[in-house]
């Protein structure tokens, strides 16, 4: 499984998700200007930056849901703008997305919910939909009696973990996480992690991975894009960025916390 | 690549079951079809007793995996990944990690009732559910009453800003509304007036039904329900999303009132425009009789109006003394509901149904009493 992380396909046949001369601008306020990000296939990319530096926004454009104002974002190499709705629709189911906030339907159970969208594009049977719900439900770790429960009854860990079983539902090559360990108790954000890499080895995973937790940012990703002043100010292995040579990268870096995060992960992997 | 397209299959062996293909979600329907059909046969006397081969699967994701474990069962599965030295490794951490997964029992306890006894239930439910809310109102009216005495006398914390908005909101971008409804119903009075009363000759008498009736009722009955409709649906939905989002919660927190904070304003701007909304209401809905008169019923301008003069002018303080007892009640109802809402979207769909039907409801019967009244009293 380490082995995968050495060697990180390069070439453009790996290319998932190319984005090229991005701009995005809300009347006055520029988030992206001129940002170029690929997305390996099989890669778990970690995307960092300060608040406001346009993280969950470059995540809505890649899966669609923001128009960007300029540049091309080409997914499985095809622009989702151009395509038609049916078409689109198709590239979307392989899409799993996890919003910040969870983005659970409140009116419904945790259980419908996961099965949501496993009987809208398969049309399973309802019965085989909910079996699997269940499934996936207990895979991210909640227990068999959350299933009934609704999202307004839930704490937010768990509203976390329901949102990650609905985004794997449909079982996607890609999976757009926006802060999946925020509000995890450490165990289960360990727990998360290691749900990550087991699905990514297993089933060739791709992951788009916005965090600030530095623990999963060491132990799960492959590469690190960093987004500063407008656009990617470097994406590549750990070890590289965190040698780039800009005041924020030093800071995120090498505080305490990026410290003891990386001798953490130097410890383990002695053991 | 392997073909994906090919949907993954069971084969029974004398000695031992192939697992071959893809088992994926894609093939989900067929595959589970597929496990009925080996699931009856093993059900005739083929037991599930020889060994397991995983070694010609193609594809395999948590679904496909979801469906073996469920074929074969926790242990038996174990045992076979266990025998199978030959399986990749990440294929083995999937099949790990998903027999994890489905070592509890996954199906959640659940106490579902006959339908007839639901249907009591329900029943039972809802008439409580009436009383609770009638006393809930009366709890909140006392809990406005008490914000309103504690801040009556410090002008301080009196919020004009927030006041001044909601009397725009919920006053003066509702003028035109109400004065047009108004108007077309004093129109449609008039007719109806000029229709039944040409029987008589005395056509010149639907200048006092037109005045009579919205001073006395319409005027005020139109306005308030057009404000149930649109200022108590708002409350309840501002308020509803804000506790949603545990807004309410924040305020309560940071030590604050929301009832001083946001129902005060509230009930207080529709207390100061519903009198408003009424007196235009009645001008309007006057006018539009007047209209029909000059134009069908060949009453002039002047005519008009110096019958309605004679009009006792105490019909207009009685249908304007209504309105502020009606704006109380539809603000307070249009907040509560808003209080009440919990958690989901659904809920506060609910809601502001229900603070629009309850509101126009408490209107309207507010207004028979106050008919009755004042009958009685001979005003």
């Amino acid at each position: 499984m380490v082995s995968l992380r050495e060697d990180t396909p390069r070439g453009d046949d790996h290319v998932l998700i190319r984005i090229r001369d991005l701009c995005n601008r809300f009347g006055e306020h520029v988030v992206h200007e001129h940002l170029d990000l690929d997305v390996y296939r099989g890669e778990i990319l970690g995307i960092v930056g300060g608040s406001g530096s346009g993280k969950s926004v470059l995540l809505r454009s890649i899966v669609g849901l923001l128009r960007p104002s300029a540049g091309s974002i080409d997914v499985f190499g095809e622009d989702l703008q151009a395509l038609s709705t049916r078409r689109r629709s198709l590239l979307e189911r392989r899409f799993g997305v996890l919003f910040q906030r969870g983005a659970l339907f409140s009116s419904l159970n945790l259980q419908e919910n996961v099965a949501f969208p496993v009987l809208e594009h398969l049309g399973l049977a309802r019965a085989e939909a909910e079996f699997l719900a269940r499934v996936k439900l207990s895979l991210v770790g909640l227990p068999a009696n959350a299933a009934l429960q609704y999202p307004s009854e839930l704490s937010g860990g768990m509203i976390k973990r329901a949102a990650l079983a609905r985004a794997l539902a449909l079982d996607p090559e890609v999976l757009f996480l926006d802060e999946p360990t925020a509000g995890l108790d450490p165990i289960g954000a360990a727990a998360f992690d290691q749900l990550l890499l087991t699905l990514r080895d297993a089933l060739g995973l791709s992951v788009f991975l916005v965090t600030h937790d530095l623990d999963t940012l060491y132990s799960t990703c492959d590469r690190v894009a960093v987004l500063s002043q407008r656009r990617v100010l470097a994406a590549d292995r750990l070890e590289v960025v965190e040698k780039v040579d800009d005041p924020w990268v030093r800071d995120y870096f090498n505080g305490p916390r990026g410290r003891a995060a990386r001798r953490h992960i130097n410890s383990s992997k002695v053991d | 690549m392997p073909n994906t397209r090919q949907a993954g299959r069971l084969d029974d062996r004398p000695d031992s079951l192939h697992v071959i293909g893809n088992w994926t979600i894609t093939h989900y329907a067929r595959l589970q079809a597929q496990i009925d059909a080996f699931k009856t046969q093993a059900g005739n006397g083929h037991e599930l007793d020889r060994s397991i081969d995983l070694s010609a699967i193609e594809t395999l994701d948590t679904a496909g995996a979801a469906l073996l474990i469920d074929l074969l069962g926790v242990e038996r599965m174990a045992a076979t990944m266990a025998q199978a030295p030959e399986l990749p490794p990440a294929r083995r951490a999937l099949l790990d990690t998903m027999l994890q997964a489905m070592e509890t029992p996954l199906t959640p306890k659940s106490h579902e009732i006959s339908k007839p006894l639901a249907f009591l239930a329900q029943t039972g439910e809802r008439v409580e559910d009436f009383w609770k809310q009638q006393h809930l109102l009366l709890g909140f009216i006392g809990l406005i009453l008490s914000a309103l005495v504690t801040n009556l006398l410090r002008p301080r914390r009196w919020r004009m800003t927030a006041l001044v908005a909601q009397i725009q909101q919920t006053g003066f971008n509702a003028i035109g509304i109400v004065a047009l409804l108004t108007f077309l119903i004093g129109a449609v009075v008039a007719f109806l007036g000029a229709t039944v009363l040409q029987n008589f000759g005395a056509t010149i008498y639907t200048v006092n039904l037109v005045a009579f009736s919205f001073l006395r009722e319409f005027g005020v009955l139109l306005a308030a329900i057009l404000l149930a409709g649109r200022t108590a649906s708002a409350f309840t939905a501002q308020i509803g999303s804000m506790k949603a989002n545990e807004e309410i919660d924040a305020i309560r927190a940071l030590g604050l009132n929301p009832v001083e904070l946001l129902v005060l304003p509230r009930v207080l701007a529709i207390l100061v425009t519903l009198p408003i909304l009424t007196f235009v209401g009645m001008l309007s809905g006057i006018l539009g009789g007047a209209l029909v008169c000059l134009l069908t019923l060949d009453i002039s301008a002047l005519q008009f109006f110096t019958i309605l003069q004679d009009v006792a002018p105490h019909h207009f303080i009685v249908g304007l003394s209504k309105a502020p007892l009606f704006a109380f009640f539809i603000g307070a109802i249009g907040c509560l509901e808003g209080f009440k809402v919990s958690g989901s979207a659904q809920s506060v769909g609910e809601h502001t149904t229900s603070s629009v039907v309850q509101s126009i409801f408490m209107v309207i019967l507010l207004d028979a009493m106050a008919a009755l009244f004042f009958m009685e009293m001979g005003w």
